[in-house]
């Protein structure tokens, strides 16, 4: 069946000539973007992500006040939760305890900053000792309501208390991490559903800066 | 003889729970540290039966309270509520109670869970009736150690 086959063969070469055409504007578009995206210039993305940082002050758990400017001088990764949460807190810092372990001697080249969300029920004492089932240092921290409203703000982070049955309370939260350089900058974002591998690469660009 | 056939009928159902065939496979609880209050469960909730059945919740003896919550992430958002109703297990079907999404809540703990020690924990089932199981406290990242671990 020649007929068939010259046919078979005219749209082989139209699909070749669509996937070219694609492919030309696909380098055209990321040419015009990328230049933009580096320099941070115009790109709104950049603005927005320069926004996430700043002055905040708040206790550890000895009791101890610790600023932004405390923490400035090495690059942390920051996360918000409450030690009532059972899941997502428990395995985010987990997570970033096993990080922490596979970048080796550039393990300790980072803070790991926990904000409790939950000041009704997360005194700084219990907090520690919450922190204590990690296997790596974690600091953590919480404050009034006044003081947790501008780190909150300052990170554009949500949190909302939630009540269920028997006079309970869930907290609902972002559950982003957040990596800021030695300067306090924003530097980028693990989100949970991130594989490790990514989570790593970003990681260890964030320490070897 | 009506009112027979009725209790008979009221006895076949009461005895229906041990016929039906709900099954919990691979269920672990996470460890948590000294002084927690809550816990969490997870596990596959077989449903070999040709009707639905539905995970009401249940008890443990190491908390005050156990529920089936639901976690989701919404625009990097975390939320966790009670399953209201019960949680749904489809005829000859099965629904996986995993870290990130459904799992077992163990409200107003009255001890920490340390790893390695089992902890009896009795489910609720609309038509399977109570299933009691033994559930080992595994480490915080059970399930994700492998070198695929994350999503
Ligand atoms: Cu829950």
């Amino acid at each position: 069946m020649p007929a068939i086959d010259r046919g078979l063969r005219r749209l082989r070469l139209w699909l070749w000539a669509v996937v070219a055409l694609v492919a030309s504007a696909l380098a055209a578009a990321t040419l015009g973007l990328w230049p933009r995206g580096v320099d941070g210039g115009d790109d709104p993305a950049a603005d927005y992500a320069s926004t996430f940082g700043g002055p905040f002050s708040l206790v550890d758990p000895q009791g101890r006040r610790v600023t932004d400017a405390t923490l400035k001088g090495k690059p942390f990764a920051l996360f918000f939760g409450f030690t009532h949460c059972p899941d997502v807190c428990p395995t985010t810092l987990q997570s970033m305890a096993r990080l922490r372990r596979k970048l080796g001697a550039d393990g300790d080249r980072f803070n790991i900053v926990f904000v409790s969300v939950d000041p009704e029920r997360d005194t700084p004492a219990e907090i520690g000792t919450y922190l204590s089932m990690f296997d790596t240092p974690i600091i953590g921290l919480t404050g009034t309501p006044a003081e947790l409203a501008r780190i909150v703000e300052a990170y554009h982070v949500y949190y909302q208390r939630v009540p269920i049955e028997g006079g309970d309370y869930v907290v609902d939260h972002t559950a982003t991490v957040f990596l800021m350089d030695a300067q306090g900058r924003f530097f980028s974002t693990l989100a949970y559903e991130e594989g490790e591998t990514a989570r790593l690469a970003k990681l260890r660009r964030l320490v070897q800066r | 003889m009506k009112t027979r056939f009725i209790l008979a009928a009221a006895a076949f159902v009461a005895a229906a729970p041990a016929l039906a065939q709900v099954s919990v496979d691979g269920a672990w609880l996470r460890e948590t540290a000294p002084g927690a209050r809550t816990g969490a469960g997870y596990g596959l909730v077989v449903n070999a039966g040709s009707a639905e059945d539905r995970l009401l919740g249940g008890s443990t003896p190491v908390a005050a309270r156990l529920e089936v919550h639901s976690m989701t992430m919404d625009g990097g958002i975390m939320r966790m509520r009670p399953v209201t109703g019960g949680l749904a297990i489809p005829a000859g079907g099965r629904v996986a109670l995993k870290p990130g999404g459904y799992h077992l809540m163990l409200i107003g703990l009255k001890q920490p869970l340390r790893r390695g020690t089992m902890v009896p924990v009795t489910l609720d089932f609309a038509r399977a009736g109570l299933l009691k199981l033994s559930l080992r406290v595994e480490s915080i990242d059970h399930g994700r150690e492998s070198p695929h671990a994350g999503h």
